[in-house]
């Protein structure tokens, strides 16, 4: 369990941490916030299935893009990519549930986060 | 031998690699590696908390809970009440979206539905009990409450049209 499971957690780990560095959250917050529009909703999306950013960062960063002005539907599809589409992961969790399955799983939350970033921007 | 002894690391190498890396970092005073090192333990300690319960998750169900049983409440013809149990399992849990795939894996062994695997997915990777309480903290009740009632339908939807496309292809999850 621990080489089958924990290892590849831990690589996932280590990836996620060089990205971080990489892609810091002062700069995600700079190209996110207020006035970003819907190229600032486009570019939440992509960042948000690329990477994979825990929750006690991505928090943090979500509110301070609400304080420098992001709109709610930006925030939303940011939040919701990070935590549902995973191209970092997508390679374990094709061995799970094989190609076509991931990549339709990861497509059709994309298209699900995308929605329910529009209705937040309606709904709030 | 050399190459037996390099498929035995294999699994290991980008660990390795990393420990040579910080290691090195510390030793040499490089700051981006320090960085890196640093959003890495971070990270390693959220691990550290959802790991026990994703193994005593995994654990519970292939001891204690009989094929039988899963397929009754969360099978092919468990209906709305089966639903409604996946996403309270997924809510009680904690931990990044890996970290279900085994319990996918674990209730897919067990006879639960296409649908209901997916509907936990979707309901494990954003309606997290633990995780709301710090969404709550940072973005406020109304965010959350609105985010999570417009996402729930929408994962039961993924759920509806994964089975739908899957059922007659030969769904399998892989123990890994």
């Amino acid at each position: 369990m621990f080489k089958n499971i924990v290892v590849p957690f831990l690589n996932i780990l280590i990836l996620v941490s060089l990205l971080l560095f990489i892609v810091p959250p002062q700069m995600i917050v700079k190209y996110l916030g207020a006035g970003s529009g819907a190229l600032g909703f486009m570019i939440a999306a992509v960042v948000g299935s690329i990477t994979l950013i825990p929750g006690f960062i991505s928090y943090p960063i979500a509110s301070g893009l609400l304080r420098q002005g992001a709109s709610y539907s930006t925030i939303a599809v940011f939040m919701t990519t990070l935590m549902m589409v995973g191209v970092v992961t997508l390679p374990l969790e094709i061995k799970y549930f094989g190609k076509k399955t991931a990549v339709l799983r990861n497509s059709l939350n994309l298209i699900a986060a995308v929605v329910i970033g529009i209705l937040i921007g309606i709904i709030l | 031998m050399i190459k037996r002894s390099f498929e035995k690391i294999k699994p290991y190498i980008w660990l390795l690699s990393f420990a040579v890396f910080s290691v090195g970092s510390f030793w040499f005073g490089f700051d981006p590696g320090k960085t890196i090192y640093q959003s890495f333990t971070k990270s390693f300690i959220e691990m550290l908390i959802f790991i026990p319960f994703l193994f005593i998750i995994v654990g519970l169900f292939d001891v204690w809970f009989p094929k039988e049983k899963i397929e009754k409440h969360i099978g092919q013809e468990s209906g709305i009440k089966g639903i409604f149990l996946v996403v309270i399992l997924a809510m009680l849990q904690a931990g990044p979206l890996y970290g279900a795939f085994p319990v996918a894996y674990i209730l897919y062994k067990k006879g639960a539905s296409i649908k209901n695997i997916f509907i936990y997915l979707g309901a494990f990777s954003s309606l997290k009990i633990p995780m709301l309480g710090i969404e709550i903290g940072y973005l406020g009740i109304n965010f959350t409450l609105a985010r999570t009632l417009v996402s729930l339908p929408l994962f039961i939807a993924i759920g509806y049209l994964m089975e739908w496309y899957l059922k007659d292809k030969d769904f399998k999850i892989n123990e890994v």
